[in-house]
């Protein structure tokens, strides 16, 4: 049996070099320290990307795509299918935690100054793994067609639409025309399957490849020779697997308790309800719109909150480039600081969301 | 120009000239066709009676949402139900007798003029007529 098997690998293994991978994996250290635990996060954003994928194929045999069948298919799903509510439960459920998963990664990677030198492309193609992931929950949130997804997408697309020159031309080819129709559903299912995965897994490639290539970094302060490291295999990938694992059970406890709901179905000509708010991962741009005020200097309110995000994602993206400290292995509060704040605006302007919808 | 220089011209032109060949009708597929719309400047909203004094009825204008509101007075005001801040549909608060967008808190007062929120612009007003039953509303202008 050993035998058949051995020849078994020894076929792979001319074949795929299998045993270079092996010896690769063998030799990649981790390091080991008191902020080890955020390497984690990593691991478990890319698991809970596996999770929406392996869901997300699940249902596409039941869901039907237009305007007169969405929400019947989400019905269906939900009720008849056997253990349908558990398949759809959990890709929004394990979509959302990948969202907060990908923030907390990304968040960690900025105050332990991840992004320095020589790690600046994995920093760029994260911050656009972070974009191409909202845009996987802006698509997916209108597909069950229900009233709240309606609306978030109209005003969602309507930003779009204040920019300059070309702002009614993205708003159009984003709709399929002027407003939230059936052709909005058709584009946005294209985009939710089709191109964003296609995005995903060539950005994550090249993610993952820099990550393997370059290894994790070293918090700054900490001497080369007092790093303790530990291998990636099988050490490191164990007690990664082990958080994959608490991540299922939390996923399967969440679905079992708190079954995704399905809402009212959408009704164009209806008044938007009251208390109406976006998924909470962009509350902190929903708030900032309702308390901008209407003119500032004459310049709409929307479109100067539009451009201040803007330029904060282009600035966030760029920081490798901005701090220079950190790219010399110095240590650099300032942009220590000005991460607390952005992460401090985050958090406060999602609860005032929350806590003051009458705001 | 010599006879490697021309091949190159060429290979490098005809390479050029294939991807602008797909990538225009690519572009053009994505975006959307154009839909012939209907401009409707005149509906009927609602039959007389049907709404009592403090309450609203949001109707269909064409594509577009418009509200009726038969204010607490009796007099019947409608507007475009579109919110002028980011394209919500609008509500008639009774309690306060304002217009609310639900969205981002933008109110509005019954003659359609925005009272606070970030709203940039008041409300597209309509004109209200009887005509035998029916509440007709139809564009100014």
């Amino acid at each position: 049996m050993k035998n058949i098997l051995q020849s078994i690998y020894s076929y792979l293994d001319s074949r795929f070099m299998l045993s270079g991978l092996i010896q690769f994996a063998k030799k990649k250290k981790v390091p080991e320290h008191k902020h080890s635990f955020w390497y984690y996060f990593g691991g478990i954003c890319l698991f809970l990307f596996i999770l929406q994928v392996l869901t997300g194929i699940l249902l596409l045999l039941y869901y039907s795509p237009s305007v007169n069948s969405a929400h019947e298919s989400i019905i269906f799903i939900m009720s008849q299918v056997k253990f349908g509510w558990l398949m759809r439960s959990v890709h929004s459920w394990s979509a959302n935690i990948l969202i907060a998963a990908i923030f907390i990664h990304m968040f960690s990677s900025f105050f332990l100054k991840a992004y320095r030198s020589p790690r600046e492309l994995t920093w760029i193609t994260g911050f656009f793994l972070l974009l191409v992931f909202l845009a996987f929950g802006f698509s997916g949130y209108l597909l069950p067609w229900n009233e709240l997804s309606f609306f978030a997408t109209r005003v969602g697309t309507d930003i779009a639409g204040t920019l300059p020159l070309i702002g009614k031309h993205i708003k159009t080819f984003i709709l399929g025309g002027t407003d939230v129709t059936g052709a909005t559903i058709s584009r946005f299912f294209w985009l939710h399957i089709g191109i964003l995965p296609l995005l995903t897994v060539m950005i994550l490639g090249i993610h993952v490849l820099l990550v393997q290539t370059l290894g994790m970094s070293k918090p700054i302060g900490i001497p080369e020779n007092k790093v303790k490291e530990v291998p990636f295999f099988p050490n490191f990938i164990l007690k990664d697997s082990l958080g994959w694992m608490l991540m299922l059970a939390i996923i399967g406890v969440l679905c079992v308790f708190f079954p995704w709901e399905i809402g009212q179905k959408a009704d164009p000509f209806a008044a938007t309800p009251i208390g109406i708010k976006p998924e909470w991962y962009f509350c902190f741009m929903f708030s900032t719109l309702k308390i901008i005020p209407a003119h500032i200097f004459s310049i709409e309110g929307e479109m100067i909150a539009l451009f201040g995000f803007m330029i904060g994602g282009l600035l966030w993206m760029l920081v490798p480039f901005l701090d220079r400290n950190a790219a010399k292995e110095r240590r650099s509060p300032f942009f220590s600081v000005m991460g607390w704040i952005v992460l401090l605006y985050i958090v406060v302007m999602t609860a005032v969301t929350y806590l003051l919808p009458g705001l | 120009m010599n006879r490697r220089k021309f091949i190159d011209l060429f290979l490098g032109g005809s390479l050029i000239g294939t991807f602008i060949a797909f990538l225009y009708p690519t572009i053009s597929y994505l975006l959307p066709t154009k839909q012939i719309e209907v401009v409707i400047k005149k509906i009927t909203a609602a039959r007389l009676g049907e709404l009592a004094p403090n309450t609203s009825k949001i109707f269909k204008f064409g594509t577009s949402p418009g509200i009726l509101i038969n204010t607490s007075d009796g007099e019947l005001r409608a507007f475009s139900a579109i919110c002028t801040h980011l394209t919500c549909t609008v509500i008639y608060e009774e309690d306060t007798g304002t217009i609310l967008c639900p969205c981002h808190n933008g109110r509005f007062d019954l003659g359609g003029n925005v009272v606070s929120g970030p709203p940039p612009a008041p409300l597209e007003s309509y004109n209200v007529e009887i005509s035998g039953e029916d509440i007709v509303v139809s564009k100014k202008g």
